[in-house]
């Protein structure tokens, strides 16, 4: 799609997405802003893992960071999470940066840089269960009595719709950028062919560094959004291997290293998520997860570049397709 | 001063020594011709030079200074660029964007590296399939391919790996002319080929290695008629397409 | 996590630990390290055919350990007997496994191979949650608190079952692959699998046969754990990240580095119980792997293949 036609798109869609919130009922609004946080934490970890190509189950850990952070600020000092959110931005830079370095440094990639993450994220589950100060196993709660801006509190669940719609635009504008830039067109070259991209004058370690700390300190803004939305948070729900798992499950289910794949990905199972709890009533938190792992399967059986990939091959036998196709992701 | 220098270069894997204290000096401006039978070292040597693998002994100065132990982005960026034997391109990334990655070694901008590229590309004769994706490549084109990745990096020494093989002997002409033009525009080439029509073709010097060691440097047509290479070759096919 | 089978023999005192105490540990490590040899045995072999870690590997332990408790409620026996019918179950689920799943995959870029499992997982996760809620389970009998002292050190009979039996299969298993046509086949398939093929190896049915071993192995696994451990349906993802540690300590595809790291891990954890404060003991086998795999990737021991 060319520039101007990509533009007017956004506009169209953004300016029905900001009406929406009119049309929705309370329960369909809560699943609304379901969709447009975890489509954000997906295009956050999507940077990582679908435009670097560095799989990584540890975004749940930078998202904890995050949340963390500025509810610990909020509580203790009272300082607005907006500032705070920065504050765990940063922190979870500086962490993903760690990871990053010491993974990279002895070339540490696929599967196994899946695991140091995942072994990461039980690492500081651990750690925040045993630690006082965050609240440990108890959590902390962040108490609402009224519409607050700059606390980032409202009794009116629609406002959160606007805030994370925001951060949903914000994490698109930077997916485009990197889709255009010549840093993204380096992670690309990273993600389709390490090798090759060093012998073409790519310092491998700096970008993938630039991409795991962008990638954690969005995440992490994310986290204290959630925080602001669910009002508590614990390390068992937060730091758990499912959340991270639902956060990429987003991307690839809807299509990999794509800008609009997360947001696809999320539009299309969280409603089914929510079908899922409301039909078997009595079902215990998690259950949805079994239709996510159905759905990751076939996906990797049958579509392995999700939905966007199946819509490119649809035109593309159509001949209707661009000849250009950007670049896709992890499908083999 | 060479432009190359390759000064006893040795690599040990395990018990074996692929390459053995191998010296050659390139001349800036000429086509030099790495040869030798099958297992001979040859793309173990341009491992070792490129900075994909570090020397057990020895060292590699390029423009008198020291390269050994830089890794490769560095070295590419400082004018010696590699071609890879098993073509690495990106395989799902259209031909002129696989050439502009190169093109980014030299080109901030997204618009500048797609010039320089399509220029490339062009001179390649490959400008009308700019847009098809690298997969879907036949293999004369992906061996162009590789070259134009590599060319796009503005490099002062290339070093290409057997870019020939594999092709119809007017493919072969055809990418003979274009290596010479390479030169003509300042280039240094250093080049390991089986196709003796090339090689002997193009070659200003030749090297030949045998078992990790270097049995002979001179000249193409000396070359053929030195009792120990023509020996390295006995028991191997020597491809006279 | 669910290692409350554990407690009742040894007792933390925090300062002044005697070394009664600390050979407790070892011991209680030492036992449970022959558990996860067992656990690990069954990944090094599923690593052979897939080359990458089976991330269901847990959940499959944790249908063993389901099928072998509902076993036991239903026939009233000592969970040991239901090795009879688990075993070739989860054998038959590897093999089912492999052909629907796994084989169609072989091919494809790791991380595809990776995420396909990680659905599998969910899938078994969540669907156990959902058919047997989350509540813990586990079974009761005389035997489960038979002891046997040995000097100073309580064992109880059930660990010492699981440890006797995990060893011998481990072995078993060992002599298998060293020893045997089939396990010849089984390692060159694992090692090369175009170069097998060439040798005449239907490396389809060696890897359908691995794979259905490693599995089963899990159904010997699950019914004599199953007297030590409470299950809740997420207890795969306990066992599956000490796998993970144990595997790539020993060094990927290594059966014997599998076997010694089984020790290390369960020593580690068990002495780390008795010094580290409050719970935070279970970190401890995550930041001996991170440093291994930062440090020696290919394992304290060496890795056979990569």
């Amino acid at each position: 799609m060319s520039a101007p036609r990509m533009i007017a798109a956004a506009l169209v869609a953004f300016a029905l997405l900001a009406c929406l919130p009119m049309l929705l009922s309370v329960h369909q609004m809560h699943v609304a802003i379901q969709i447009l946080l975890f489509a954000y934490l997906s295009l956050c970890w999507n940077i990582l893992g679908g435009y670097a190509g560095q799989l990584s189950f540890g975004h749940a850990l930078f998202m904890a960071v995050g949340a963390y952070t500025s509810t610990v600020l909020l509580l203790r000092t009272g300082l607005s999470p907006w500032i705070g959110m920065i504050a765990g931005g940063i922190l979870a830079a500086l962490l993903g940066l760690f990871i990053g370095y010491l993974s990279f440094r002895y070339r540490i990639k696929g599967t196994y840089f899946a695991l140091v993450t995942l072994a990461f994220t039980e690492v500081g589950r651990i750690v925040a269960l045993n630690t006082e100060a965050v609240g440990g196993a108890m959590g902390l709660y962040i108490p609402i009595q009224a519409n607050e801006l700059w606390q980032l509190k409202f009794v009116d669940k629609s406002h959160y719709y606007y805030v994370v719609l925001a951060f949903l635009v914000l994490a698109m504008a930077v997916t485009a950028w990197i889709e255009r830039s010549a840093i993204g067109h380096r992670l690309i070259a990273i993600r389709e062919n390490e090798d090759a991209a060093q012998a073409l004058g790519i310092n491998l370690m700096r970008y993938k560094l630039f991409a795991t700390a962008l990638s954690a300190f969005l995440a992490a803004l994310g986290g204290t959004l959630y925080a602001h939305y669910v009002t508590f948070i614990d390390p068992n729900t937060l730091l758990n291997m499912n959340m991270a798992l639902e956060i990429t499950i987003y991307a690839i289910v809807g299509g990999i290293g794509t800008l609009l794949g997360p947001l696809l990905g999320a539009a299309f199972l969280i409603p089914v998520a929510e079908l899922v709890r409301t039909t078997f009533g009595q079902s215990y938190a998690g259950v949805h997860l079994v239709v996510y792992g159905a759905v990751l399967i076939a996906v990797i059986l049958y579509a392995p570049d999700g939905f966007i990939g199946l819509i490119r091959s649809w035109r593309a036998s159509r001949g209707t397709g661009p000849a250009l196709a950007p670049a896709t992701g992890a499908g083999s | 001063m060479s432009l190359l220098e390759v000064k006893g270069i040795t690599k040990i894997f395990g018990g074996l020594r692929a390459v053995s204290e191998l010296s050659f000096n390139v001349e800036a401006g000429s086509i030099a011709g790495l040869i030798g039978p099958n297992g001979a070292g040859k793309t173990t040597a341009f491992s070792l030079i490129a900075g994909f693998q570090q020397p057990s002994e020895g060292e590699v100065i390029f423009k008198g200074e020291r390269i050994t132990g830089l890794t490769p982005d560095v070295i590419c960026l400082r004018g010696l660029t590699r071609t890879f034997q098993i073509m690495q391109s990106f395989p799902k990334l259209t031909a002129l964007q696989n050439v502009m990655i190169g093109a980014y070694a030299r080109h901030k901008s997204v618009a500048g590296a797609r010039q320089h590229a399509l220029r490339i590309m062009s001179q390649l004769g490959m400008a009308d399939r700019a847009g098809e994706l690298a997969r879907n490549l036949t293999l004369a084109d992906l061996k162009r391919l590789e070259i134009a990745k590599a060319l796009a990096t503005s490099p002062e020494l290339l070093l290409l790996d057997e870019v020939v093989s594999g092709l119809t002997p007017t493919e072969v002409e055809e990418l003979v002319r274009l290596i010479r033009d390479i030169r003509g525009a300042g280039t240094t080439i250093v080049m390991i080929e089986h196709v003796m029509q090339a090689v002997m073709a193009l070659s200003d010097t030749i090297v030949v290695l045998h078992h990790g060691e270097k049995i002979f440097e001179g000249l193409p047509n000396i070359a053929v008629k030195d009792p120990g290479v023509i020996e390295a070759y006995l028991g191997e096919e020597m491809l006279v397409a | 996590m669910t290692n409350d089978g554990f407690a009742s023999d040894e007792c933390s005192t925090g300062d002044g630990v005697s070394s009664e105490v600390i050979l407790q540990a070892i011991v209680t490590g030492v036992l449970l390290g022959g558990v996860y040899s067992l656990i690990c045995t069954g990944l090094t072999l599923t690593f052979g055919v897939m080359r990458i870690i089976n991330f269901a590997h847990g959940e499959f332990l944790m249908v063993a350990m389901y099928a072998s408790y509902f076993f036991v409620q239903s026939f009233h026996t000592e969970s040991y007997v239901a090795i009879l019918l688990v075993l070739p179950g989860l054998f038959v689920l590897g093999v089912a496994t492999f052909q629907l799943l796994i084989r169609p995959i072989l091919g494809a870029e790791p991380l595809n191979q990776m995420l396909l499992l990680v659905g599998l997982s969910l899938v078994l996760q969540n669907g156990a949650l959902a058919l047997f809620s989350p509540d813990t389970r586990s079974v009761q009998s005389a035997l489960l608190y038979s002891k046997i002292e040995l000097g100073d050190v309580i064992v109880g009979i059930p660990k010492l079952i699981a440890f006797a039996t995990s060893i011998v299969v481990t072995l078993a298993l060992y002599w298998l692959l060293r020893a045997t046509e089939l396990g010849r086949r089984i390692r060159a398939a694992a090692s090369d699998r175009e170069a097998a093929a060439l040798m005449g190896i239907n490396v389809n049915r060696v890897n359908l046969i691995a794979f259905g071993i490693g599995i089963g192995c899990l159904g010997i696994a699950g019914p004599v754990m199953l007297p030590i451990f409470y299950i809740v349906p997420n207890i795969g993802s306990f066992f599956i990240l000490i796998a993970f540690v144990v595997v790539v300590l020993g060094g990927i595809g290594n059966f014997i580095g599998a076997l010694l790291a089984s020790f290390v891990v369960a020593i580690t954890e068990s002495l780390g119980a008795l010094f580290m404060p409050g719970s935070t003991a279970p970190v401890l086998p995550f930041v001996l792997f991170i440093l291994v795999l930062l440090f020696k990737p290919e394992g304290l021991f060496g890795a056979r293949a990569r």
